[in-house]
């Protein structure tokens, strides 16, 4: 019986630690409660990204939760339209995206619970001049990507010096606006935008789940103290 | 004047007016005293007892939470993934309902597989229980129906290629296969008509049919009395003056406060999924399935949830005999359906683990175990082990994991269909009159 009960409790983390492979990821500098960094994020996926890809789950008011006013969210941010409870939609036609990029560029609301913040955060970095792709660009945990690279700009042009062993190194080949660590920081609040944009109410949740874990422990002492009380005269 | 000769109730202070009321008109206090008050119970349950009133404490949860969802969601395949989002996002609380309802769909299959393992362990399948087991296993079957055909309705990937891959396994029946799966499907494809069908099931078939299945199961547990970690049958001795068990005890209050402890537990676990966690690190929510359903991109590994992936190790483990496919969805089918014949296929002489031999011990732990490894393997894709060295001849395909997954299929089965020969020559232990 006791035997049972730890084979059931070791199968469980050993069935969680079964999923990985694939390119080595970065780690994401993700931190919800950073609401600059949140903001700035907001303006890049503004500038950068929403012209192609469309984020039709998030409203543009949805933004005053990361410290924005509507003021400041019609001035900055919203060049589409001028509902402010309008849906982050791209301009983008579905049969142009198609023509130029292949597949029309995906919508972007969930993408972060999709790929996860370590995939978009190496994603976004690995870029790299290839003179075969259709775009010019290539990428290492997306290979014959179909995405240009829009931030290059910012980043520079980087190319794949191949290795003896394994995955070729990226190198630096053209610097950019932003030197190499200023850029990383610039996707990283990027990312950060992408992930609370994927599930808004994430900093709340785990806010009221300290509550209710409170509550139920207190809940628990007294279901206990309840039982004793109850099973005293049991045998 | 009373409208039948019943006594008034009494003992329920200022209620007892109103109970007397309804008592005389309705079969009250006879319901409460023969199910809950005056229904005795065993004193010596352990953890393993929690799992029944856990899972009714799921079914509630499950309605409770569904309901709500069905305010906000569109069973339309243009519609579906956006209001699964309006639910999560606009919706006030709806982030709450809907990780509730999809944490209760996988806490529903923890909570029964481990019901399921305590009858199996002490032997509660067995006469005068039988008929108790077989509505158990109907809710069992039920259950996956629903978490099957609810699964289709967010409208994910996983969700699409999910219901594909499994109502295609119907199209390998020979002969009627084919018409069978567009008969399921309403369509040529899993699309628009199979969503809205799914829907009608889940949210109104197969739950009436769970709450029926759910009050036969409870009225036929009733009926015989609850078994126990001994396996002692504790009407066989009842105390001479009062005519109840002796080592009974009454239902209500004992067990309703001892289950509460139970349900604290429970909620702590389950809340801490719900508000810290509610992927589990996508085996609750598949990361696919936040990726809209698209009928023209197959993603490179389909899984399904982990509650159903042992059966899937088994299917994808079974190779094609004579040009047909249809073998592994047999084997899949008698894996589930294998659990209705168990009370007759049990020959021992004790009910309890406690008081099994060596044998049983050693089939029933490799059981366990394979169950367990199997549904790790249906996670993971075929080639998760690596293949055998070249030139090792070995029948369709050279994946280890394959191989280990028809080792323990026949394991899995091995429990079951020797169960009427290895029962019958156990060296059991003798088992006491009184419980322990």
């Amino acid at each position: 019986m006791k035997k049972l009960i730890a084979i059931l409790l070791l199968a469980v983390p050993a069935l969680a630690l079964a999923s990985s492979g694939g390119t080595q990821l970065d780690s994401a500098p993700v931190n919800l409660h950073d609401k600059l960094s949140l903001q700035r994020g907001a303006q890049i996926f503004v500038n950068h990204c929403l012209n192609c890809h469309g984020a039709s789950a998030m409203r543009y008011s949805k933004l005053t939760e990361i410290g924005l006013d509507e003021g400041q969210i019609r001035e900055n941010l919203m060049f589409a339209t001028d509902k402010v409870g309008d849906p982050m939609t791209t301009t983008l036609d579905p049969k142009e995206g198609k023509a130029w990029f292949g597949v029309m560029p995906p919508d972007l609301s969930l993408v972060a619970r999709a790929r996860g913040a370590d995939w978009l955060y190496t994603y976004l970095r690995g870029f790299y001049r290839d003179p075969a792709a259709k775009s010019g660009w290539n990428n290492t945990v997306f290979p014959n990507v179909g995405m240009p690279h829009v931030l290059w700009e910012y980043q520079g042009g980087q190319v794949l010096q191949a290795a003896e062993h394994g995955a070729g190194k990226l190198v630096l080949a053209e610097p950019g606006k932003l030197p190499p660590a200023e850029y990383d920081k610039y996707v990283g609040d990027l990312v950060n935008y992408l992930v609370y944009m994927g599930e808004p109410a994430r900093a709340k949740r785990v806010q009221i789940g300290i509550v209710v874990m409170f509550f139920l422990a207190v809940f628990f002492v007294i279901t206990v103290l309840l039982k004793k009380e109850y099973w005293k005269d049991v045998r | 004047m009373a409208v039948t000769n019943k006594p008034p109730v009494t003992g329920a202070g200022p209620l007892n007016g109103i109970l007397t009321w309804f008592d005389q008109r309705f079969p009250l206090m006879v319901l409460w005293k023969s199910q809950l008050s005056e229904y005795y119970a065993p004193k010596n349950f352990n953890v393993w007892y929690f799992f029944g009133s856990l899972a009714l404490l799921v079914l509630v949860i499950q309605i409770v939470s569904g309901i709500f969802l069905t305010m906000n969601y569109k069973p339309s395949a243009e519609h579906a993934f956006a209001s699964v989002e309006y639910i999560m996002r606009d919706v006030p609380g709806g982030w709450i309902i809907r990780y509730i309802h999809s944490t209760g769909a996988s806490a529903f299959f923890i909570v029964v597989y481990l019901h399921m393992a305590r009858g199996l362990m002490y032997g509660s399948y067995r006469k005068p229980r039988e008929l108790t087991w077989i509505f158990g296993v109907l809710i069992y079957l039920c259950l996956m129906a629903e978490a099957f055909f609810g699964y289709l309705l967010p409208w994910g990937q996983m969700s699409f290629w999910g219901a594909q891959v499994i109502i295609n396994l119907f199209a390998t029946i020979p002969v009627i296969g084919e018409d069978l799966s567009v008969w399921i499907r309403g369509d040529y494809n899993v699309s628009d008509a199979t969503l809205n069908r799914f829907f009608a099931l889940h949210v109104i078939a197969i739950p009436m049919a769970l709450l029926g299945l759910v009050a036969a199961h409870l009225m036929a547990l009733h009926e015989t009395g609850s078994n126990n970690p001994d396996g002692i049958e504790i009407n066989e001795n009842l105390d001479p003056k009062t005519g109840t068990p002796v080592d009974g005890i009454p239902f209500h209050p004992y067990y309703t406060v001892k289950d509460m402890v139970g349900v604290a537990v429970f909620l702590i676990v389950f809340c801490a999924i719900v508000f810290f966690s509610p992927e589990v690190g996508g085996y609750f929510l598949e990361y696919n399935n936040f990726l809209p359903a698209d009928p023209l991109t197959t993603p490179a590994h389909i899984a399904p949830v982990w509650y159903f992936t042992p059966f899937y190790a088994m299917l994808r483990a079974v190779p094609s005999f004579f040009n047909m496919q249809v073998w592994g969805v047999i084997v899949m089918g008698a894996a589930v359906m294998i659990f209705f014949v168990v009370p007759w296929l049990d020959r021992g002489r004790t009910k309890s683990i406690r008081y099994r031999g060596p044998i049983y011990r050693g089939f029933f732990a490799a059981f366990i175990v394979s169950f367990l490894i199997l549904g790790y393997l249906g996670v993971e894709p075929t080639n998760v082990w690596g293949e055998f060295g070249k030139g090792i001849p070995v029948v369709g395909g050279d994946y280890i994991a394959t191989w280990v997954a028809r080792v323990l299929t026949v394991v899995y089965f091995a429990f079951f269909l020797l169960m009427p020969w290895y029962t019958a020559r156990d060296k059991e232990k003798p088992v006491p009159q009184r419980l322990t």
